[in-house]
């Protein structure tokens, strides 16, 4: 748990387009503001679900990817010198008396007068694999990441999955675990050829096991795993002892922590007034996929849109005794100033 | 026009027309068919919209290409007839087809 508080105007939740762009509309209005985002990189979906991907529905940009989109997003924001905060999620929200404290879900604490809610589709959380019970055997045998690896010493682990993630983690926890099976539906994989061939050279030593098929139901007492069965190749079920198993089958979004915030929600999303995109408790505004309104539509330029008027609305509570004058980026001195315009 | 059947995992039925050059996952998500999440929209990014196609259908939508086969690593349950339905074109030689739609996508 980190002592340090970090004190701002505005913290944005998630690191999107949308989320990208409340910092330059943000800025303008003398607005700072850090940003976090569970991925480890900027972009949110766009660079998580599809960077190579062309849209077509950026005003005045006819084709751009979800990468270029973002890379430009973050070169027009550069002027305004947001603090990211990577591959953490909010978790825990006190209520201060002129806004909030923010505790992620690894310890870092903000205090800030604003929350910007551009959480997209939620946070990025690795999928479950609908295994009957399995919920009873997460954080004792089953795990979708590794915090420490020491927890995996002398223990029989199982490893299901062929992209990175699986094969990277079948690596590193060969030398501590008691041993390591590799389960995956096919013998080609995803994941990076060079580790693909350190698996093979492992399997070849006789270090660690690699085997075809699909999990099919968990054994266990407890919350302990003391086996599960597996569906092979040929389709014959066979016994798999472990007592620990990684399953690794990509992200999904859940709205996560956010949903026990107390606010109002609508299956899921956050409604807000779309006059200021502020939710049923004032300070906290949401913009973006996450929220709804009447006639909203999920598209990135509506969430562009969103943050422009939220920022207007947000001055008032930074700024409480000053009058917000509009202006244009094309002929104010002032705002140029800010923009780095020389 | 080519009809479309998708038979939940619990056996309800539901037939629908799509039209030639949309997907298959478009014409299950613009008839509310419950069990496609297509969660990413279409970018064979996210395998939510996992179908298995009927054997009768098989040969008539064809094996999925490297991307997809990749993308179904993260899809449950894989059978030899699994697709994700954002990777099947409709056209006039699929009026007919049925899928069958897992009981989760996860």
């Amino acid at each position: 748990m980190s002592e340090d508080v970090i004190k701002t105007d505005a913290l944005i939740v998630g690191a999107g387009p949308v989320g990208l762009f409340a910092v330059f509309e943000l800025g303008l209005v003398d607005i700072k503001a850090h940003v976090i985002d569970i991925l480890d990189r900027p972009g949110g979906q766009c660079t998580e679900l599809y960077p190579e991907k062309p849209i077509y529905d950026v005003p005045a940009l006819s084709i751009v990817t979800g990468q270029e989109l973002t890379d430009r997003l973050l070169d027009q924001i550069k002027p305004f010198g947001a603090t990211f905060h990577f591959g953490q999620r909010v978790d825990k929200l006190d209520r201060l008396d002129e806004g909030f404290r923010i505790t992620t879900d690894i310890g870092t604490v903000f205090e800030t007068k604003l929350l910007i809610v551009a959480a997209g589709g939620g946070s990025f959380t690795p999928k479950r694999p609908p295994l009957p019970g399995i919920e009873k055997y997460e954080g004792t045998s089953v795990f979708y990441s590794v915090r420490k690896m020491d927890n995996f010493r002398d223990k029989d682990v199982l490893i299901v999955g062929g992209g990175d993630s699986a094969l990277d983690w079948t690596l590193n926890l060969q030398p501590v675990a008691k041993s390591v099976t590799l389960l995956h539906r096919r013998s080609e994989f995803r994941a990076a050829p060079d580790s693909v061939n350190k698996m093979l050279a492992l399997v070849e030593q006789g270090d660690i096991s690699f085997k075809l098929g699909q999990v099919t139901e968990l054994h266990g007492d407890n919350g302990q795993l003391t086996s599960v069965t597996v569906k092979g190749s040929d389709g014959e079920l066979f016994d798999q002892k472990c007592n620990v198993m990684m399953p690794f089958f990509g992200l999904t979004m859940k709205l996560g922590p956010i949903a026990d915030w107390g606010l109002q929600l609508d299956e899921n999303l956050i409604p807000v007034d779309t006059a200021r995109f502020e939710t049923s408790e004032p300070r906290i505004f949401a913009i973006g996929d996450i929220n709804t309104y009447p006639g909203k539509l999920k598209l990135i330029l509506s969430g562009f849109h969103e943050a422009a008027l939220m920022a207007q609305a947000a001055y008032h509570y930074v700024y409480p005794d000053k009058k917000l004058v509009f202006q244009y980026t094309t002929s104010s001195t002032n705002l140029q100033k800010k923009l780095g315009v020389k | 026009m080519a009809r479309i059947t998708f038979i939940e995992h619990n056996g309800t039925e539901h037939a629908v027309d799509a039209e030639p050059g949309m997907t298959v996952m478009e014409a299950a998500v613009k008839n509310s068919i419950p069990g496609i999440a297509a969660e990413c929209g279409g970018a064979c990014a996210c395998a939510t919209c996992h179908v298995y196609v009927d054997d009768a259908w098989r040969e008539a939508t064809g094996d999925p290409q490297q991307m997809e086969e990749d993308m179904l690593d993260f899809a449950f349950d894989i059978r030899p007839s699994s697709r994700l339905s954002c990777q099947i074109k409709v056209s006039d030689a699929l009026d007919g087809l049925v899928v069958r739609i897992p009981e989760k996508q996860f």
